[in-house]
């Protein structure tokens, strides 16, 4: 590695290359929001084509709280991610933890929707399409939220001992930009589901 | 990053034992080794789906003949259009552009040396899977072997109702692996183009094999994960009782078909850009000039990746989807012949007063040039819906697709595999044999495929394990099957060349074709570490200017 650097003139510029780590997230999120594309359609496609109840109006309302805590911590893990860019430990902890707080909350209100919506509403998957639909966006999108809490919450298991450093600011920006892509991807999901599908 | 893997069974030290080799390609993160296995996977498999499609051919060898029966039938077609595609096609050409576009580009390894061997083991499980199915979809019911349903596994034959058994279940699940395989090896290649070529390697100083990956990676990309959304939701339907294609609680069996053919379509370009790739560097080296118009070439390339999202619905002309939305994709489907047709152009100016050398590669590369020109324009007659509606699904379709494939696609991936053969092995391939294939295949093709067109033409389907004698198909069918033998014979010398070249060959040396991209500046085979100095370029042809002081390319460009 330490070779490169001889075969360069001093007269030529700097050789300078995108980072792999970003452009690898990048094409990631490119194929991951080809998959949300093709599910989305799906959903569009088939609202209002069940055959049977409950209809979305009937049982659907829109979740603002967690909505608004799932966006809001897109803010939180850019805040995090510049105090470790100016090596505030201290407060790059913070950030992230209460990332993954605001993360949590939001996987809990899908769960006692989806709760509700099974044991007090009788909609399951196998149900009519709006089950089928319904179910199969928003969890895609839920299975998202866990892969990144788990990336989160592995991070912030290094951060407790001690083991993040400034130096690993361009990787955590990596992993937000996967988490700012769930935030992304639930904006539409949300427009999808609970404003044009009601 | 790869210097880790220096331990490179070298003639000089003790030969390690058997377990320990096979250890090191198990465990390899290499991309060489990873490219390697990638290509003999894909010709295990190559081997497989010929056979599967050699039982088919003696099927239809004459009428009302009972080589297999129905079932079997079915099976064999399923069987063979998902291997060829799935498990030879896409494995191979990710093996070479693996395998090349480090040593192209002036790099080390892949971006991601491990996401690379992870993406390898996805697919390599994805084709066992399936291929277990054999043993193991009987389930509960004691029906169903290996999928029936069609390589493109139309609902509702997918559903519980009309699959019982594991079969469908195989097929799926085999998909589902292997293309998240694919879809990790994609992004290994942009990120790899995007991040890793040496100092002076611009973009536009690129080789055009890397940039033909390039695009083909981003339509991987694109293109897969739509197929992988749609396994998801079959696997939903049949595990979950979801209803996306059960008409019968109002889902749609026509959403099934945009979503295969969304991924279906650009699938076919995924696999013909790096067919591309192999005659865009062949095909200078041989004629012993630069490419013609390398920015039009590169500018083409991405108008095809563009266009070829957009032309999936002519697979369903014949299904009624009403006259705009049949002519759009009328237009965007004739519209995609045009940077081909561009490509041809700038092949032919390339060969054009060039000092053509007819080496095996070079042969294969010709035979191309005719054969995907016919097979583009079969394809054009198709684009328009009127003359789709009379053909659709008839053997006209199947020899055209099979003339992009086989013709197209095939020919300059045996060009490449005789052109980087010495790189790979350091030994160089018999050129008497490398000739007897490529004439024994050439035969074999144009009996089997340009024949194959006539039965279409009178009106034999697609699929059909048997026919009736007397309605003018016979003759056609038995010369189709003639070919095929033909096409086995070749296949038969040239995994034997291979073979006996790595055993007997002659060392090639580093530089056998006196080419000009970076790959031959290193040794035959490349060290692990491929460069023992990172190498700076100022041109498209690196090796020209090392060769040509006085008359360097860059002076040009």
């Amino acid at each position: 590695m330490t070779t490169t650097s001889l075969t360069l003139s001093r007269t030529e510029p700097e050789w300078r290359l995108p980072g792999r780590g970003r452009i690898g997230m990048s094409a990631l999120i490119a194929a991951e929001a080809a998959i949300f594309t093709i599910f989305v359609v799906a959903y569009l496609f088939y609202i209002g084509q069940s055959l049977s109840g409950p209809t979305p109006r009937e049982v659907l309302s829109p979740p603002y709280f967690y909505t608004f805590c799932l966006l809001s911590s897109s803010l939180t893990i850019h805040f995090a991610s510049r105090s470790l860019r100016r090596s505030n430990l201290r407060s790059f902890g913070a950030w992230w933890l209460l990332t993954i707080t605001l993360g949590a909350i939001f996987l809990y209100g899908t769960a006692s929707e989806w709760h509700r919506l099974i044991y007090t509403d009788g909609l399951t998957i196998s149900t009519n399409l709006f089950g089928t639909t319904y179910y199969s966006l928003v969890g895609l999108h839920g299975f998202h939220v866990v892969v990144g809490l788990v990336c989160l919450s592995t991070v912030m298991v290094f951060a407790l001992f001690g083991a993040v450093k400034q130096g690993h600011a361009e990787r955590i920006d990596v992993l937000s930009l996967y988490w700012h892509f769930v935030d992304a991807v639930w904006i539409v999901v949300f427009t999808v589901v609970y404003v044009i599908g009601r | 990053m790869s210097t880790e893997s220096i331990a490179w069974p070298s003639t000089t030290a003790a030969s390690p034992s058997f377990v320990d080799r096979l250890h090191e390609w198990i465990v390899t993160v290499d991309h060489k080794r990873l490219g390697i296995l990638y290509i003999v996977y894909a010709l295990i498999f190559l081997v497989i789906g010929g056979v599967e499609a050699t039982v088919m051919r003696i099927q239809l060898i004459r009428p009302h003949n009972d080589f297999v029966s129905p079932e079997v039938f079915n099976r064999m077609f399923t069987m063979h259009g998902t291997t060829m595609i799935f498990f030879v096609a896409m494995p191979v050409l990710f093996g070479f552009a693996n395998y090349l576009i480090p040593l192209m580009i002036g790099a080390r390894d892949m971006a991601f040396p491990r996401l690379n061997a992870f993406g390898f083991w996805m697919t390599a499980f994805g084709g066992l899977l399936l291929y277990f199915s054999l043993v193991g979809a009987n389930g509960l019911y004691g029906a169903g072997n290996a999928p029936d349903v069609g390589w493109f596994a139309y609902a509702p034959l997918t559903s519980q109702t009309f699959s019982v058994g594991h079969s469908t279940d195989f097929w799926t699940l085999a998909l589902l692996v292997s293309g998240f395989g694919s879809i990790s090896t994609a992004i290994n290649i942009v990120a790899t183009i995007l991040c890793l070529r040496c100092p002076g390697m611009t973009l536009a100083k690129m080789p055009l094999f890397a940039w033909l990956n390039f695009v083909m990676a981003g339509l991987v990309i694109l293109a897969v994960s739509p197929l992988t959304a749609a396994q998801i939701m079959l696997l939903l339907d049949r595990y979950l009782g979801a209803h996306f294609f059960d008409t019968q609680a109002g889902g749609s069996a026509v959403i099934w078909m945009h979503f295969f053919w969304i991924f279906g379509h650009p699938e076919v370009y995924v696999l013909v850009l790096p067919a591309f790739a192999f005659a865009s560097e062949i095909i200078p080296v041989f004629s012993r000039k630069a490419i013609f118009g390398y920015p039009v070439m590169v500018g083409a390339t991405v108008a095809i990746g563009f266009i070829s999202m957009s032309v999936w619905a002519h697979h369903m002309f014949t299904v009624g989807m009403g006259a705009n939305v049949n002519t759009f994709f009328v237009i965007s489907t004739m519209a995609i012949a045009v940077p081909t047709g561009i490509k041809i152009f700038n092949w032919l100016a390339t060969i054009w007063g060039g000092k053509i050398e007819f080496k095996t590669p070079m042969l294969f590369c010709i035979a191309f040039l005719f054969q995907f020109l016919i097979a583009g324009l079969t394809g054009v007659m198709m684009s328009a819906a009127p003359f789709d509606w009379q053909l659709g699904n008839s053997y006209f379709v199947v020899a055209h697709f099979h003339y992009v494939i086989v013709g197209g696609i095939l020919f300059t991936l045996f060009a490449a595999f005789y052109y980087w053969f010495p790189k790979m092995s350091g030994k160089m391939y018999s050129e008497p044999l490398g000739k007897l294939h490529f004439w024994l295949f050439l035969i074999g093709f144009h009996l089997t495929f340009d024949f194959m067109h006539v039965p279409g033409l009178l009106g034999m389907p697609r699929r059909i394990y048997t026919y009736e004698p007397g309605r003018g198909w016979d003759t056609w069918n038995l010369i189709v099957t003639i070919g095929v033998f033909f096409q086995a014979a070749g296949i038969l010398v040239f995994l034997g060349n291979l073979l006996w070249s790595y055993y007997r060959g002659k060392a090639a040396g580093s530089d056998p074709w006196d080419a000009w991209t970076l790959e031959w500046s290193t040794n035959s085979p490349p060290p692990a570490y491929n460069f023992a100095v990172i190498p700076t370029v100022k041109s498209r042809r690196p090796l020209w200017d090392l060769k040509h002081p006085d008359d360097p390319d860059w002076k040009y460009e």
